[in-house]
């Protein structure tokens, strides 16, 4: 649905040159969700705004719906966004206009008449849930609901794609779920190509397929958002994972002697990682039974992804040390990377 | 009643007819030089918005040119103006005195004004609602219209009201120049015969037009604020 041909942005400003974006290639599949993060900086913005040309590529082009857009007049330019929608992290609607004048704007000129664009934004209002807010104007709505008018707008002109930059980064976290609920439901519903932007991994773990990670303008690694976050590769999306799992705290427990890693003879700490999409083994039960070892859970970390469950667990064993080296064989033949830490 | 009047407008009563005269000449002034104004003041507003860097128009030359004059006629007074525009006055309205005389130099004393604050009128708004504009496929000539115009209108209002109390100003002075109105008739009558009533009934006069006008800028205003 999208592709990003090896595009490079450079901004010079006050006679510094800048590579926002270096040499990126990406396809985005259509009626995925398709997830880019990276930290602040990491030039994610401008290769999204390069999709609808609201920044124009140094090199490189790009391809949405077969059709290349770096290559059109002016006028094509502005039917083809029309086939594009965006909406942003802070929302940019027109304070002037209420609601429903909000909506109906990017419909103004389309040969409709009044009636058709009153069914089609009354339509809109419904799907986003706020058919009671027609004439409220956007002074008086949270920040929740003003991305909702947002997406409505956006899906107006019924574009093939919808592009997300940081749409929930001005959102408390229970919006931002009933946001990305949103848009997963307009994913489906109506098969819209998704592309969103996010330095949060909770927002790529909620809706994305597949997911990009950014760094310095380049593309780090991409892949299933399983995938990347069970192995990641790369340093940053290591760094990404940490942001939300706590597994990676027994390091700093271990270091200030914590009394939960004390440890009494014959004892081992070890930290478990699920590398594969199945928890649902009763791997815990099975190695205290069958090899004759104690389990204690320390703490854990596991989410689902997708279908799948994504994380590890730290536990202490004690038992005989053979019957541990045995358990600890028996769970890497299972697909998880099992860590001995050492306490000293 | 009219006893009372007479004994403290001894002069303004029997010149009735007159001060009517001049209040029509003032409003005349107000009402052509402002609209002329108020048209060119914002187009040109408008081509500073639209050509400074970054914009949807960015074009240096223009910008830089159109800065610079309008810089340089704010900078003259207004009664330099009136002296120096005389030549030009004549060779297009015919005439460089009276009521039509004094209207060119209005508007040249107007417009540098009110475009500075369209400009800035123009410039509160989020440039987001530019790029989301844009990203929805609007024009740049759109842009100008439904998102630039449309949504600054509070401030394009509250910007004429400025500018007309101002203009009430420079009218008022024109008359200095025989340009007719209520400056001109308080200067022939309360400064040079010294019938002070006669300034005090044109200052109220000129006081409740500039209240009139900001009184209906603020009811604008707050009607097209949401
Ligand atoms: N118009 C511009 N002119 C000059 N430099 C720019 C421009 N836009 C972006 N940059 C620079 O390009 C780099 C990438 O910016 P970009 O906004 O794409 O990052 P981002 O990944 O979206 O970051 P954030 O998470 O903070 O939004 C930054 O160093 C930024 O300063
Ligand atoms: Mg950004």
């Amino acid at each position: 649905m999208i592709e990003i041909k090896n595009v490079s942005k450079t901004f010079l400003s006050e006679g510094k040159i800048l590579e926002a974006v270096k040499d990126v290639s990406l396809h985005i599949k259509p009626k995925e969700v398709f997830g880019i993060i990276g930290f602040s900086g990491a030039g994610k913005s401008t290769l999204v705004r390069c999709i609808n040309l609201l920044e124009r590529p140094s090199h490189g082009s790009i391809i949405v719906d077969g059709q290349d857009i770096t290559s059109l007049s002016p006028k094509e330019l502005h039917k083809a966004r029309k086939n594009i929608g965006m909406i942003f992290q802070h929302f940019n609607l027109m304070k002037s206009r209420n609601v429903f004048q909000n909506i109906a704007y990017p419909l103004k000129g389309r040969g409709q008449n009044k009636n058709e664009i009153k069914e089609k934004v009354n339509a809109l209002l419904k799907l986003v849930e706020l058919e009671d807010k027609a004439k409220a104007y956007p002074s008086q709505l949270s920040g929740g609901q003003k991305q909702r008018v947002a997406i409505a707008r956006a899906l107006a002109t019924d574009p093939k794609v919808l592009l997300c930059d940081e749409a929930t980064s001005a959102l408390d976290p229970q919006t931002t779920l009933s946001i990305l609920k949103l848009l997963k439901q307009v994913n489906k519903q109506l098969g819209i190509t998704i592309v969103i932007i996010t330095h949060e991994m909770a927002v790529i773990k909620e809706v994305c397929n597949r997911v990009a990670v950014m760094e310095n303008g380049k593309i780090a690694e991409e892949g299933e958002v399983f995938q990347v976050f069970s192995s990641p590769r790369q340093e940053v999306t290591k760094g990404f994972i940490d942001t939300t799992s706590v597994l990676h705290k027994i390091y700093d427990l271990i270091e200030t002697s914590s009394p939960v890693v004390q440890l009494k003879p014959g004892e081992k700490i070890l930290k478990l990682k699920y590398l594969e999409k199945k928890a649902s083994e009763a791997l815990i039960s099975i190695i205290s039974r069958d090899f004759n070892i104690d389990c204690n859970i320390i703490f854990g970390s596991i989410e689902i992804i997708g279908d799948a469950p994504l994380g590890g667990l730290v536990i202490i064993v004690s038992g005989k040390s053979g019957d541990i080296e045995d358990a600890i064989n028996y769970l890497e033949s299972k697909n998880v990377e099992v860590e001995v830490l050492d306490i000293d | 009643m009219i006893e009372w009047i007479n004994e403290i407008l001894p002069n303004v009563v029997n010149k009735v007819p007159e001060l009517i005269k001049s209040l029509n000449q003032t409003l005349y002034l107000l009402g052509i030089s402002g609209s002329i104004s108020f048209v060119f003041g914002s187009i040109l507003g408008i081509i500073l918005t639209v050509t400074k860097k970054g914009n949807i128009y960015e074009n240096k030359f223009i910008y830089i040119i159109l800065d610079k004059i309008i810089n340089i006629f704010r900078s003259i007074p207004f009664i330099i103006l009136l002296a120096s525009l005389i030549p030009l006055t004549r060779a297009i309205v015919g005439t460089a005195i009276g009521t039509k005389g004094a209207i060119l130099p209005l508007i040249f004393g107007t417009v540098p004004f009110f475009s500075r604050q369209i400009e800035s009128a123009l410039a509160e708004l989020d440039s987001g609602l530019i790029e989301a504009a844009q990203a929805m496929g609007t024009s740049s000539m759109g842009i100008i219209f439904r998102v630039y115009l449309k949504e600054s209108i509070p401030g394009i209002v509250r910007a004429t009201t400025i500018t007309f109390v101002s203009l009430i100003g420079l009218t008022a002075m024109a008359g200095a120049i025989g340009g007719g109105g209520l400056g001109d008739f308080a200067i022939r009558y309360g400064h040079q015969r010294n019938q002070i009533d006669v300034t005090y009934v044109t200052v109220i006069i000129l006081l409740i037009i500039v209240m009139i006008v900001q009184s209906l800028g603020n009811i604008i205003i707050k009607k097209t604020t949401h």
